[in-house]
């Protein structure tokens, strides 16, 4: 299955993946070959199959609706890049939107 | 002098109960161990500053969160990443005495069998260095192998913990789904991931599952699980084994590994066991397209939380967006990037239906295939891996070559199923695996019949080269 460069582009946007000219070029031709491979999946007639998202049988796992203890904030701050009195700090995200 | 090549850790538990060996002295013969053959071999990513528990010492998988210690599961976007809690299971090692040796390579994000794909370098294989230990965790499997590690965690999404085991000679079980908590680790694909233990022999495995198996209220997921028993048993008497012919007769499996599989096919009948031939027709003709739609899926979802705000690498590049987009791009190596693509593909409009809803519908299909040959059996025998270890580099380049080491392990994990490695004999002086496949929550079956199996073959998991 042959996957254009649009496609690969436009799944690379949808990753959040800035990839380079060469990357492009490179997973393009892997994926077409992967997903040559995967595509068997529909040879199958499973018209009547019910899907599988878990492998358990498990539902309605509760606890109690009470407070429990939380990481402390500068735990939780621990490991960013940047932060400010407290909180996350990224770059500006307001402008352009990335094209989707 | 401590042997920590032939060394098992039920027997190093003996030594410490007896106060013949300090928990200091055990520890230490470890770390000397990993100055002398760590080098070649690059089953360790850190090493832990001294011991914190009076046990049988432990190496853990670097996908495991562990307070303090630095967890990057192989990949350059979490390097200098330091948990601030435990995983669950790394607390539940703790509370049981074993201190931590250190942390063990991975292929990045667990992301495939070979520990190529490691950020930080592959490991090597303990029996011949220019060969793989397997992945995701070749790190754990070739620290046991190699007397660095009495016994080690690892994590299997596909095969990460048997098919390593398989290719370094020594045990691997990855359990029941849900048996096992997955709190505070690394998640690569959340209904397929799970924690095992990594071992010498099977009793040290049921051992150390027993440590870490059982509910979690901090993993929804997780169950109920059996008490477990420490097997004893020699024979085979009343089990079922079922041998099913798509996953012994795979295109792909080398002669040498079918000989040496079928020698312990027929030790089974000879130890008390009834022996019959079933198929899974197509739960190993599917399992790989099935599996490479579902796992990759999920990991596009969960690795999208690497976007350079809470943790791990940022790279800088105009505004937010530029950032995040940047920052994964230098921080993913090339397996990563290839799953996620491939999984944000089969999820996108349009293709949805066809990609992955119809996967999840052949996963349904694998696990009715397994129920019904579980009415017949108590167990399904096979080789883990098609081949034994490869060299390094042999299927670097080619992706799908890669994805194909996991042919046999795959189907069972889809359908949550434990599976146990145990080593069954050599082939052109490699170690063969064998993988035996039980019903949801049979752990105590596979103990069972691996450890009589293992006592009847008297498998050497010492490698021959450092004997």
């Amino acid at each position: 299955m042959a996957i254009t460069r649009a496609q690969v582009e436009h799944v690379a946007r949808l990753a959040h993946l800035a990839l380079t000219d060469e990357e492009l070029d490179r997973f393009g031709d892997q994926l077409g070959a992967i997903l040559d491979a995967v595509g068997k999946v529909s040879e199958l007639d499973l018209t009547d199959v019910e899907p599988t998202s878990h492998p358990l049988d498990l539902a309605n796992v509760w606890r109690e609706d009470e407070p429990q203890p939380s990481l402390p904030r500068e735990e939780a701050l621990a490991n960013a890049p940047e932060t400010e009195r407290g909180f996350f700090k990224v770059p500006p995200a307001l402008g352009p939107e990335p094209d989707l | 002098m401590i042997d920590t090549l032939r060394l098992t850790a039920e027997d190093a538990m003996g030594l410490l109960e007896r106060g013949e060996v300090s928990p200091r002295e055990l520890w230490d013969a470890y770390r000397a161990a990993i100055e002398e053959r760590d080098r070649e071999l690059h089953c360790y990513l850190s090493l832990a500053d001294g011991p914190n528990g009076e046990g049988v010492p432990i190496a853990l998988k670097d996908v495991i969160g562990t307070k303090g210690v630095e967890t990057t599961a192989g990949s350059k976007i979490l390097k200098g990443y330091v948990p601030v809690y435990d995983s669950t299971v790394a607390a539940r090692v703790k509370e049981a005495g074993l201190p931590l040796l250190g942390k063990t390579n991975t292929d990045e994000f667990a992301m495939g069998s070979s520990t190529e794909n490691s950020a930080f370098g592959p490991s090597h294989n303990p029996w011949d260095p220019t060969r793989v230990p397997g992945g995701s965790g070749g790190g754990s499997a070739a620290a046991v192998a190699a007397g660095l590690a009495p016994w080690a965690l690892g994590s299997d999404t596909g095969g990460s913990i048997k098919q390593p085991a398989a290719l370094c000679g020594i045990v691997g079980l990855r359990p029941t789904y849900g048996t096992v908590s997955r709190y505070g680790i690394v998640a690569f694909a959340s209904s397929l991931d799970q924690v095992g233990p990594t071992t010498k022999t099977v009793r040290d495995c049921a051992l150390l599952y027993r440590v870490i198996a059982g509910r979690d209220p901090m993993d929804s997921t997780t169950a109920e699980t059996p008490p477990v028993e420490l097997p004893a048993a020699e024979d085979l008497k009343g089990v079922r084994v079922g041998v099913p012919r798509e996953l012994n007769e795979a295109e792909g499996i080398e002669p040498g590994v079918r000989q040496a599989v079928e020698r312990t096919i027929e030790l089974c009948r000879a130890l008390g066991a009834e022996v019959g031939e079933t198929s899974l027709p197509r739960s190993v003709d599917y399992g790989l397209a099935c599996y490479y739609l579902i796992a990759p899926a999920e990991a596009s979802s969960n690795l999208a939380r690497y976007d350079g705000v809470r943790y791990g690498l940022r790279v800088t590049n105009g505004g937010y967006h530029g950032m995040v987009e940047r920052t994964r791009d230098e921080g993913f190596g090339d397996e990563p990037k290839r799953r996620i693509m491939l999984g944000a593909y089969a999820l996108s409009a349009g293709y949805y239906e066809a990609f992955y809803g119809q996967a999840q519908k052949v996963r349904t299909v694998i696990a009715d295939e397994h129920r019904a040959a579980f009415e017949r059996f108590d167990v399904l025998i096979s080789p883990t891996s098609p081949t034994v270890a490869f060299p390094l580099g042999a299927k670097a380049q080619d992706p799908l070559a890669m994805y194909l080491s996991d042919l046999l392990t795959i189907p069972s994990c889809m359908a949550g199923l434990p599976g146990l490695n145990i080593p069954c004999g050599l082939s052109e002086g490699l170690p063969v695996g064998l993988q035996l496949v039980g019903p949801q929550f049979a752990e105590n079956t596979l103990f069972r019949v691996g450890h009589a199996l293992e006592r009847a073959l008297e498998f050497d998991y010492v490698p021959e080269r450092l004997r």
